[in-house]
């Protein structure tokens, strides 16, 4: 059984769901959780619940092993050749991303970003190429497997395994290449787009900014993010980080759901592989309506308030 | 001030995919474009030379017919080309970097080095990270804001959930431009004459010492997409249609 490292991804001192997911990206290996923040006893029966066999927290010698992306790449490439990782997997999140791009660079290896599939032991994985409209299957050629996988683009399955606990502090220091001076907080408590598990989008027809108090009306009983379309970003209604589809952010929800989108191909670009996509639109012929799931025609301000009471 | 920009031929977002074999596509019947996120490190890096002198030179990596979205480029402001030629469709990002590296060595290495935050055709997102490593540069990818002042520079980056980090680093360094960076300029028709003129010099992977069949990357398949075909919808009055949409979505899909 070959040796596979995640790493894990945390938010309030608990394991985010999308790192479960790529904990069963790695079934039948033996799973190295890498912990960089938080208690690792705290973590330890969910890890240990989805399949970690060890849980180690990781630390660099260099200092606090969270301050620059630089600092915690050496630290995972040394984690890599410590417990002689045959593949290190991570959520292809804003920061995962980031992060594997850095350690694939240190290390000269190979590394498949934001998989929807994978198979580890074959170190073959299936991605999007072309905005969405089709799939690779890639094969790595390497000692070493680096991935990140979409998040929710694999459900999590409990697979419980020995979760012992250990520590490991690199040999490494910041390079000092990248300083980050400040870190500007946008609104708390804010659900990250990339790895919700439910988005609800509006677009052209939410007419204005204060209109997605509608919308977040609606997703704050759902758990859910709200995100835009270009129009909507374009016309001023809703910041670029909201922004889903090309030239936006990549999703892949259980369930999103887009309230007067239109439905252009660069938006679907960016969340064509939602498990479940309704669409509530005003115009019958709309486009979305010949790509999602479910459909209601109807106008945003009719229907999405009714949503909401019922929910 | 030297700033290169390194820009991807990639097929228009809108363009319809055609498989052709077991990993490749028909690329001759659809339009290529810049990659759509170069275009605002194009900008950015014309907007820095017209304001503290110098030149702009476009690197691609790419098959010959990338020669014309350098063009593009160049209509834009940029000063001269740079085109490491390719056969095949697809090439590893770590062949990618290494090429663009060479070629930049070759030409006399940049004060600064501009890339998308990454390609809209392989959705790689590394070959700038890569590029910077080869080079030994500091890199920061998806840059929504960018000073670039006595020796330094200054990015701001989305981090997730609408948070900001503020870097900065010593030039040169690697930028991965995204939206919100500036506006992308349209060629006016003179600056797309003027394009023409300016000169773009060839040279082959082999030429930089690069064997293209030397990636560990292998692309063994493209297949498309599957689409769903067409919207279940569901019909009444307003309150009928929610109830039976959340039914629907908890009974049957499960999903809430």
């Amino acid at each position: 059984m070959a040796r596979t490292g995640i790493l894990i991804e945390t938010e309030n001192g608990a394991v985010k769901d999308t790192s479960l997911g790529v904990m069963t990206a790695a079934k039948g290996q033996e799973i190295i959780a890498l912990v960089t923040d938080g208690d690792p006893a705290g973590l330890k029966d969910k890890l240990a619940e989805f399949g970690a066999a060890k849980i180690v927290k990781l630390a660099a010698s260099g200092g606090d092993i969270t301050a620059g992306p630089d600092l915690l790449a050496g630290a995972l490439a040394a984690a890599v050749k410590e417990y002689d990782l045959t593949a290190l997997l991570g959520t292809a999140s804003v920061a995962g991303k980031d992060l594997f791009a850095r350690l694939a660079a240190l290390m000269d290896l190979p590394l498949v970003s934001d998989c929807v599939a994978l198979d580890v032991e074959g170190k073959t994985a299936k991605k999007s190429h072309f905005s969405g409209k089709t799939f690779a299957t890639l094969k790595v050629d390497a000692a070493v497997l680096l991935a990140t996988v979409r998040p929710n683009a694999i459900e999590a399955e409990p697979a419980p395994a020995a979760g012992e606990t250990a520590e490991f502090t690199a040999d490494v220091a910041d390079p000092g290449k990248v300083v980050i001076k400040e870190v500007k907080k946008g609104d708390a408590d804010k659900i990250d787009l990339t790895e919700a598990p439910i988005i609800i989008t509006g677009g052209r027809a939410i007419k204005a900014a204060e209109n997605y108090k509608m919308l977040e009306a609606c997703a704050a009983k759902i758990g859910a993010a709200v995100g835009a379309s270009r129009a909507a970003v374009d016309a001023g209604y809703a910041p670029h980080s909201m922004q889903v589809g090309q030239t936006g952010k990549t999703v892949s929800p259980r369930l999103y759901i887009a309230c007067g989108v239109s439905g252009a191909v660069q938006h679907f670009a960016g969340m064509k592989t939602s498990k479940v996509i309704v669409a509530i639109n005003e115009d019958k012929d709309a486009p979305i309506f010949a790509k999602c799931d479910y459909g209601i025609v109807g106008d945003i301000f009719d229907v999405v308030p009714v949503l909401t009471e019922k929910l | 001030m030297k700033i290169c920009v390194c820009v991807k031929h990639v097929p228009d977002t809108a363009a319809t995919i055609k498989i052709e074999g077991d990993a490749g596509f028909k690329d001759s019947e659809i339009k290529f474009v810049v990659n759509p996120y170069d275009e605002y490190g194009i900008e950015e890096a014309v907007k820095l030379v017209e304001k503290n002198g110098g030149e702009v030179v476009i690197v691609t990596v790419g098959k010959p017919e990338a020669d014309a979205t350098i063009r593009s480029g160049l209509a834009m402001g940029a000063e001269r080309g740079i085109l490491v030629t390719t056969d095949g469709q697809f090439l590893d990002a770590t062949l990618t970097a290494k090429a663009l590296k060479a070629a930049m060595e070759k030409d006399g290495l940049p004060d600064l080095i501009f890339t998308g935050k990454g390609s809209v055709d392989t959705e790689a997102f590394q070959t700038q990270y890569r590029l910077a490593g080869y080079l030994g540069l500091p890199v920061v990818n998806e840059v929504s804001k960018l000073t670039v002042d006595s020796g330094k520079a200054v990015a701001e980056l989305e981090v997730g959930g609408g948070d900001k980090q503020v870097i900065e680093m010593n030039l040169p360094c690697v930028i991965g431009a995204t939206k919100g960076l500036n506006e992308p300029r349209y060629p006016k028709f003179p600056d797309i004459m003027k394009a023409k003129k300016k000169k773009i010099d060839q040279m082959s992977l082999a030429d930089l010492g690069i064997d293209a069949a030397t990636g560990a990357v292998i692309l063994e398949k493209l297949e498309p997409v599957p689409e769903r075909s067409g919207a279940k919808m569901i019909e009444g009055s307003v309150e009928d249609q929610v109830t039976e949409l959340i039914r629907v979505l908890k009974e049957d899909e499960k999903v809430l």
